[in-house]
């Protein structure tokens, strides 16, 4: 991790962002609920179904000058587009799966195993792909120097890790249970606890970076980001379902969660072309 | 091209990349396809602007290319470096400055009269899901008069996909995620 090589000032950090607002809740609530009103009535009138957040969601404030307004532009995929990176053992050692035993000490919090399988959209396992997490420890406090959140930094977890995919998709992270934190959208705001996951796929076309979140988490409903996906069906696939068959006895509780990319263009255009 | 065929499972929701992956996902060497002194070895860099023109300081790019004969790659070894292995993917975050360099080779041709191009994802703080791009080489004029993404474009949204050659070799290519020079952005069949 190459986090000590450049200086850094707090001065562009996102604690000072001008797009932060001092909003209430309440006013954040209502553009969320009038932007998901007019997606359920598009729906009822027979639009599509969202499956992806918009990337123009206004309630997340630093959305609005960071997305894209003319729409994506049709592409069919070629050659390298076909292909993704190849990971492997040489990139990744098996213990960094445990984030509980990166320093010398046990990490503070609720010890927890996150497991699942990593599909495509056609359902077909994605093997021996790299896939990194990372997140705040039990307190809700990233290690990141930009995090200014007065909570405790652990000084026994860093809260990275890195895998790789197995012959049938699967993965499993023995972590810390992160705590929610607050943050600066809107006065008051906090984000449900989550953990980010970035993953490739065969493809460079599926590569994507996302986040899981737990099951019931009150903070749900306030945020914009998790709401930025207008779909409920949609929101669901990113909350991880507690499993007791992987809760362990005196150990650890356990979660399954798992995630499906897009599909594979280069498997049906190669099919394609062997006829 | 074909149909492509509907999806049997509904692709997962993306989500921002957030502020803080900065000591979780650039890695040493991560913006290094080649070593410097890697004979044609070119820098390929710009700067991330968001609507109002001014630079995202929190942005993470990937590459993702073919080496300078075309081939692709399928070396494991990105992450550790050692120094020879071409990998052809790269990652870096911008600088405070939204400044972002890769060193990289030009890549070649991945077939006969293709356009050559070095596949782009954007991360960034604020923005809800990755964004895709191409960066063309300048110099084949023929061969991307001829490419099919690029004649499928207006004019004057052509050129934000094709970087810019410098005096040195170097390649520029800024991107604007709103704006006036908005750069292209793309979707693939079955991105859903």
């Amino acid at each position: 991790m190459s986090t000590e090589e450049t200086p850094e000032s707090f001065e562009n950090s996102h604690v000072l962002d001008p797009a932060a607002t001092a909003d209430s809740q309440e006013t954040v609530s209502k553009e969320i609920e009038d932007i998901h009103a007019s997606y359920r009535e598009a729906v009822a009138d027979g639009a599509a179904e969202e499956t992806q957040p918009r990337i123009d969601f206004a309630p997340y404030r630093s959305s609005l000058l960071r997305h894209p307004t003319k729409s994506l532009h049709h592409a069919d995929p070629e050659t390298i587009e076909l292909w993704s990176p190849a990971f492997g053992e040489r990139d990744v050692h098996v213990l960094e799966s445990d984030l509980t035993i990166q320093h010398n000490g046990e990490p503070i919090g609720e010890r927890i195993v996150v497991q699942g399988r990593v599909l495509d959209g056609d359902g077909r396992p994605v093997s021996g792909q790299l896939i990194e997490i990372w997140q705040a420890n039990a307190a809700g406090r990233y290690v990141h120097k930009r995090d200014q959140h007065p909570a405790p930094i652990d000084p026994n977890f860093t809260g990275v890790g890195r895998a790789i995919t197995g012959p049938n998709g699967e993965y499993r992270f023995t972590t810390i249970k992160p705590a929610p934190y607050p943050w600066k959208n809107h006065h008051n705001a906090w984000r449900p606890a989550h953990i980010h996951f970035s993953l490739f796929g065969t493809d460079f076309t599926q590569r994507m970076i996302t986040q899981m979140y737990f099951p019931g988490d009150p903070l749900f409903s306030l945020d914009p980001i998790y709401q930025a996906i207008t779909d409920q069906k949609a929101r669901d696939r990113l909350v991880a379902t507690y499993d007791h068959s992987v809760t362990s006895h005196e150990w650890a509780t356990g979660y399954n969660w798992d995630i499906v990319l897009t599909g594979s263009n280069r498997t049906w255009m190669e099919t394609e072309e062997e006829h | 091209m074909a149909q492509a065929p509907e999806l049997k499972l509904v692709p997962t929701p993306g989500q921002t990349i957030g502020p803080f992956y900065g000591y979780a996902l650039p890695f040493t060497d991560g913006e290094k396809l080649v070593d410097r002194a890697h004979p044609g070895s070119i820098r390929l860099h710009g700067t991330v602007r968001d609507g109002h023109g001014t630079p995202i300081p929190d942005s993470m790019l990937e590459i993702w290319q073919a080496d300078e004969h075309g081939n692709i790659a399928q070396e494991t070894g990105s992450l550790i470096r050692d120094g020879h292995t071409f990998t052809g993917w790269g990652r870096t975050a911008v600088d405070n400055v939204g400044h972002y360099s890769f060193t990289t080779v030009n890549p070649g041709a991945t077939g006969e009269g293709k356009a050559p191009f070095i596949m782009l994802t954007v991360f960034a703080r604020g923005l809800l899901n990755r964004l895709f791009t191409r960066i063309y080489l300048p110099e084949d004029t023929e061969a991307l008069a001829g490419d099919p993404l690029l004649s499928s474009l207006p004019e004057e949204r052509r050129s934000t996909l094709v970087a810019v050659r410098e005096a040195n070799g170097d390649l520029r290519f800024d991107i604007n995620l709103q704006g006036p020079e908005e750069t292209v952005f793309l979707s693939y069949p079955r991105n859903a």
